[in-house]
């Protein structure tokens, strides 16, 4: 039995608001906020600063909280931005949130872990970490290029180039 | 003459030699990846050319810029998808020449038209540099004010196809530029004894270029296999020289001056050495085909103009691309005051860098034309792989600067900024202009200010000076007159669109 599938009723298409955007409108005039705010703590600069340096400041910070309100102000009255192509980008699908998400993770990983376990170690997770993040499923060969490329750029690094990047948790080994 | 045989001489020893084409190959190799430009090219390799001496890292840092443009131009020709918008049109004609099965064609009229427009327009450098550099010396800060003003001008407002983007990314920019204690006091540090120096411009560049670019691609990655189209060794019939070396010709001279202004700019001068050609050919119904000076024009037109951005980085430390950005980003590290002074202080580095530029030229065309067939190979490596990659050497390039972890950080956050810059359409260029020149803007200020003793009217008080407001002013005007007139045209495109998606 067939019942009549209430379809949406067509409305007349409004111009399309791109929600978001009124994030980044939102940062913006954060953004410009906090400037003036660290512009208004500062002091007068010495005698024979004839520019204070407090004033660029002002000038920026008053600059990004009127762009963030003109971009709002555009965003509402139906202005869309033109995100970026290239040549591995394909638009016509949203944007992937997990990937760039476990990405993001993986940096952070970087970051936390680099002091204690070293490039050598790191550089390897996070080539290995990208690439499978990435969708690449040869888990062994992105761990062997991952080792390669980082134990290989420190080696690098401190016989050709003469630099010794902190060795970390294998200080003594490498 | 002397300086610039010297400059020879120091280019052409085995040792630089060597540098040069080692330059040229890593730039072709990194610059032929998909997704990578120039500008990040140089921005990833940059940390490779501060481990050798002055003299070799730049002119191996000459051969990382050719070879990176050339490669970029191999990109857009095979894949169709141009990685700078300067070479979007090599990308219209090219790719078609390649569908036709004259991809070997293609890249040699690219390749050769590149390295005639580069040559003469580095011979073009050899003479109007120092001319330029000499009535620039006698510019006082106000007119150096208000060139920077100018350049910032033109890259936020005339390029680019949203002004309020523009505007939104350079005074982004600046903001980046104003952390530190350049001021004698701490400016926007968050109380980050790290951040008093300011922030780095190579972690800015690579964190924007390259941290940004693949948390975008990771976003929206294509999942299904690029088509790329097989090559063979390039070459030209009789027939396509005698239709490619009078668009070379044109297009280098298009390209060099809109290039020497000090606003820049590849796109402009490429469009109109196609339209020049598309009106000049006797083949005019092969052009949207796949016509051969529709790609020889414009690449020369590219090259030229990229060789002309040299004049206002040289002369006045003023750059007005990507790429000439991260160029004067690196003469910076290479220890040397960039600004007008640069010519008179360092003649043997200037010098040296546009002999550089020469030989790098020749370098490659002798190189790549041979190794075609390999670089467009390395198109078709994973994209897992080469994402990873990036990634690597991004972070080794921001993490061997100062060995702290903090900097990491910093790219992480920067790289999520460029990652929502790609998302809104904001162009990165004016961005990383703002970064490198508001502090510079700041000190000319000063300086004017501190010669008048605080009367503002210095500013205005040079001939250069007012010329410069006025050109601004008048393109201000354009602007807005052609702002009031589109709505009007525009109006109805909307309409169109929707008719197309109702049928």
């Amino acid at each position: 039995m067939s019942v009549p599938t209430t379809t949406p009723t067509t409305r007349p298409p409004r111009p399309v608001v791109d929600k978001a955007q009124y994030g980044l409108a939102g940062f913006l005039v954060l953004a410009g906020g906090y400037v003036l705010l660290d512009a208004a703590g500062l002091h007068d600069g010495f005698a024979d600063q004839p520019v204070q340096p407090y004033t660029l400041p002002y000038v920026v910070g008053a600059g990004l909280v009127l762009f963030g309100i003109l971009l709002a102000v555009a965003t509402a009255r139906g202005d869309r931005p033109e995100a970026e192509e290239g040549e591995d980008i394909d638009l016509t699908q949203g944007t992937d949130v997990r990937t760039v998400g476990l990405l993001a993770l993986v940096l952070i990983a970087n970051i936390a872990l680099i002091d204690l376990l070293g490039w050598a170690i790191t550089g390897a997770l996070l080539f290995a970490g990208a690439a499978i993040v990435l969708g690449s499923r040869n888990w062994i060969r992105d761990i062997a290029v991952g080792v390669a490329l980082s134990v290989g750029s420190w080696y690098f690094f401190y016989v050709v180039l003469g630099v010794p990047i902190p060795a970390g948790i294998l200080d003594g080994v490498l | 003459m002397d300086l610039i045989l010297d400059g020879f001489a120091t280019a052409l020893t085995p040792e630089n030699l060597l540098f040069a084409a080692l330059g040229v190959l890593l730039g072709t190799a990194v610059g032929v990846l998909p997704g990578i430009g120039p500008a990040m090219t140089l921005a990833l390799l940059l940390p490779v050319t501060y481990s050798v001496g002055a003299d070799s890292a730049i002119i191996m840092f000459a051969g990382i810029y050719y070879g990176g443009m050339y490669g970029g131009s191999t990109t857009s020709i095979l894949l169709n998808t141009p990685g700078e918008s300067s070479s979007v049109i090599t990308a219209i004609e090219g790719n078609k020449m390649a569908k036709a099965g004259r991809a070997a064609q293609a890249l040699a009229t690219a390749a050769i038209g590149s390295f005639v427009a580069g040559s003469i327009a580095t011979v073009l450098l050899w003479i109007v540099t120092p001319w330029v550099a000499d009535i620039v010396v006698t510019l006082g800060s106000p007119s150096y004010f208000a060139l920077m003003v100018l350049a910032l001008f033109a890259v936020t407002a005339v390029l680019g196809s949203s002004k309020l983007r523009g505007f939104i990314a350079l005074f982004l920019g600046l903001a980046v530029g104003l952390v530190g204690t350049s001021t004698g006091q701490a400016r926007l540090t968050f109380g980050q004894p790290l951040l008093a120096d300011g922030i780095d411009i190579v972690v800015v560049a690579v964190a924007l270029f390259a941290i940004g670019e693949a948390l975008w691609v990771a976003a929206h990655l294509r999942r299904k296999p690029l088509e790329i189209i097989p090559v063979g060794q390039p070459w030209m019939s009789k027939d396509d020289w005698r239709r490619s070396w009078k668009p070379w010709l044109r297009g280098t001279a298009f390209g060099f001056p809109f290039g020497a202004l000090p606003a820049g700019g590849a796109e402009l001068p490429t469009f109109l050495s196609y339209a020049t050609e598309k009106r000049l050919t006797r083949h005019p119904e092969e052009f949207g085909k796949g016509a051969i000076e529709g790609v020889a024009g414009p690449e020369a037109a590219n090259n030229a103009s990229a060789a002309g951005t040299l004049v206002p980085l040289l002369a006045l430390g003023l750059p007005t691309t990507a790429t000439a950005a991260i160029m004067l980003v690196a003469l910076q590290g290479y220890g040397f005051q960039t600004g007008p002074t640069l010519m008179d202080d360092h003649p043997d580095l200037v010098w040296g860098l546009l002999a550089s530029l020469f030989v790098a030229n020749a370098l490659l065309l002798v190189l790549n034309l041979p190794m075609a067939p390999l670089w467009a190979k390395l198109l078709r490596i994973p994209r897992p792989y080469l994402y990873a990659g990036i990634l690597f050497f991004a972070s080794l390039g921001a993490y061997s600067v100062n060995f702290q972890a903090f900097d990491l950080a910093l790219l992480l956050v920067i790289g999520t900024l460029g990652f929502f810059m790609r998302r809104f359409g904001i162009p990165v260029l004016p961005l990383i202009i703002g970064v490198i020149l508001g502090p510079k803007l700041e000190e000319q200020l000063t300086t004017a200010l501190q010669i008048s003793e605080g009367d503002v009217s210095t500013l205005w008080s040079e001939p250069v000076a007012v010329v410069v407001y006025v050109v601004i002013a008048l393109v201000l005007v354009a602007m807005t007159a052609a702002g009031l007139r589109r709505p009007a045209e525009s109006t109805p495109t909307p309409a169109d669109d929707k008719e197309m998606i109702e049928r």
